[in-house]
């Protein structure tokens, strides 16, 4: 990676560069694999990057980054994914 | 081969920043920085001008499309005037934190309301606090030259900030002046070609003002504050070097007129600044101990060679601005400079508000009730029905 003799506000790829923002998270998305079509549409619209292709094109959810927006629950077509609340009320 | 070109400020402007060879131009029209543009576009037509112009809706935009060039390493020029450069305001300070050499002529004008397109300061004074290198001209050789100094200063590694050069509203900007015009081959060796401190590349990706905590953003700061510094030195060198290669030169920082043996030294800017000129002549004629220093940059501020002046003589300065509430701007800054190291005297007058005329025989009279002990710190020279 190119680096640049500048201090200005300028920022470079690193993963995790606001620290662990999985524990942003109010609501979890849950993967039922059974579900899924392999159709890779959370991967495409994951804004984190949190969703991981695996090579047979199945996915994982990386739970240390995601914020939980929901996104890939949302753009599921076969409702594969669901959000649950991360701590249950007392 | 050098060539005599004689025509108004803005299209002497215009002929300059096409000679700096700009990659990206993108322009807004607003009165009086119209024809600015307008020169531009011609040169665009005749094919002088082998840059990108982008025609925008808005100033923001137009600073905001040079931002988005600038970053992606090359060179970009721009021009505006009064509510134009306002409207810019949040987009100046982006350009200079992300130390994106944008070189950009304002032409100094009122901002209203009260609908008033004549010479006045206040538009750039009022943005002297975004970072932004401010030069003001006094004449339309001092524009054509300072424009092309701006590029290599403005891009210089060790400076890597935006460039204001400001002149006046008709006085400059509409008045045509005979200027030595030097020939491309010259001006390509004087600006090298532009290094970027840093670059939107897809191929080595980066974010550009992504969030920043505290304890980084404040380094921005100080470092755009040692890259001012590093003007204030590197601004005498260069026109040093363009008075050897094109035989003209109007001053560093400052341009001292007639300042030996004077008890008072009288600063102004801009269009009052050439004036002044001819007042200082008059004034000396007559007996009156009082040479001239007349301030081509504002940003930086030369503090050290005001002190120089308030060491040996009281100060008079002349303001086309007032920041409301409290004085003319460069009044302010004469007196800070001097702060516990000198014990000269300042006067501070604001006239020509509104583009009011101020003509030599105006100064004069400023100079002389300062001389004469009549005036006090700071007076409206020439207030209607006062």
């Amino acid at each position: 990676m190119k680096k640049y003799d500048v201090v200005t506000t300028i920022s470079y790829p690193v993963k995790g560069a606001m620290g662990k923002t999985g524990n942003w998270r109010v609501f979890k998305p849950i993967l039922d694999k059974k579900k899924c079509v392999k159709c890779l549409r959370c991967w495409i619209y994951c804004p984190e990057a949190t969703i991981i292709r695996n090579k047979d094109d199945t996915v994982d959810i990386d739970y240390v980054y995601c914020k939980g927006c929901g996104i890939c629950a949302n753009v599921c077509k076969v409702k594969a994914i669901t959000m649950e609340r991360e701590a249950k009320k007392k | 081969m050098t060539s005599i070109m004689i025509d108004t400020g803005n299209y002497i402007a215009a002929k300059a920043a096409v000679m700096a060879k700009p990659d990206v131009v993108a322009a807004y029209p607003i009165t009086p920085q119209t024809t600015l543009v307008e020169g531009i576009a011609k040169y665009l037509a005749t094919g002088e001008f082998k840059g990108e112009y982008i025609c925008v809706e808005s100033e923001h935009s137009a600073m905001a499309a040079c931002i988005g060039a600038s970053a992606s390493g090359v060179r970009t020029f721009t021009g505006t005037s009064s509510h134009g450069l306002l409207l810019m305001h949040e987009m100046l300070h982006w350009a200079a934190l992300a130390r994106l050499p944008v070189i950009m002529c304002n032409i100094n004008r009122v901002v209203g309301p009260g609908w008033n397109i004549w010479a006045d300061e206040n538009d750039s004074i009022s943005q002297r606090d975004t970072g932004w290198i401010q030069f003001y001209c006094s004449s339309n050789q001092e524009i054509f030259d300072t424009v092309l100094q701006s590029f290599k200063l403005g891009e210089h590694q060790d400076v890597s900030l935006p460039v204001m050069i400001s002149y006046n509203a008709f006085i400059l900007s509409h008045t045509s002046m005979p200027v030595y015009v030097p020939n491309q081959k010259d001006v390509d060796d004087f600006i090298p070609k532009r290094k970027p401190k840093w670059e939107l590349d897809v191929n080595n990706p980066i974010t550009f003002g992504n969030i920043i905590l505290p304890h980084e953003y404040e380094k921005v700061r100080k470092e755009m504050q040692k890259a001012q510094e590093n003007a204030k030195k590197l601004i005498p060198q260069i026109s040093e070097e363009w008075k050897k290669k094109f035989g003209r030169y109007h001053g560093d920082l400052l341009e001292l007129y007639k300042c030996n043996n004077v008890d008072y030294i009288l600063l102004s800017m801009g269009a009052i600044g050439s004036e002044s000129k001819v007042a200082i002549d008059n004034l000396q004629k007559n007996g009156y101990k009082v040479g001239l220093a007349r301030v081509r940059t504002f940003r930086p501020f030369p503090k050290e060679e005001v002190l120089k002046l308030g060491k040996k003589a009281d100060l008079i300065a002349i303001d086309r601005n007032i920041s409301i509430g409290s004085e003319g701007a460069l009044f302010s800054e004469l007196k800070a400079s001097l702060y516990q190291k000198s014990d000269a005297k300042v006067h501070g007058f604001i006239a020509g508000l509104g583009g009011k005329d101020v003509t030599f025989g105006d100064i004069e009279k400023m100079c002389k009730k300062v001389i004469d002990g009549k005036a006090k710190d700071m007076e409206w020279f020439g207030l209607e029905g006062v």
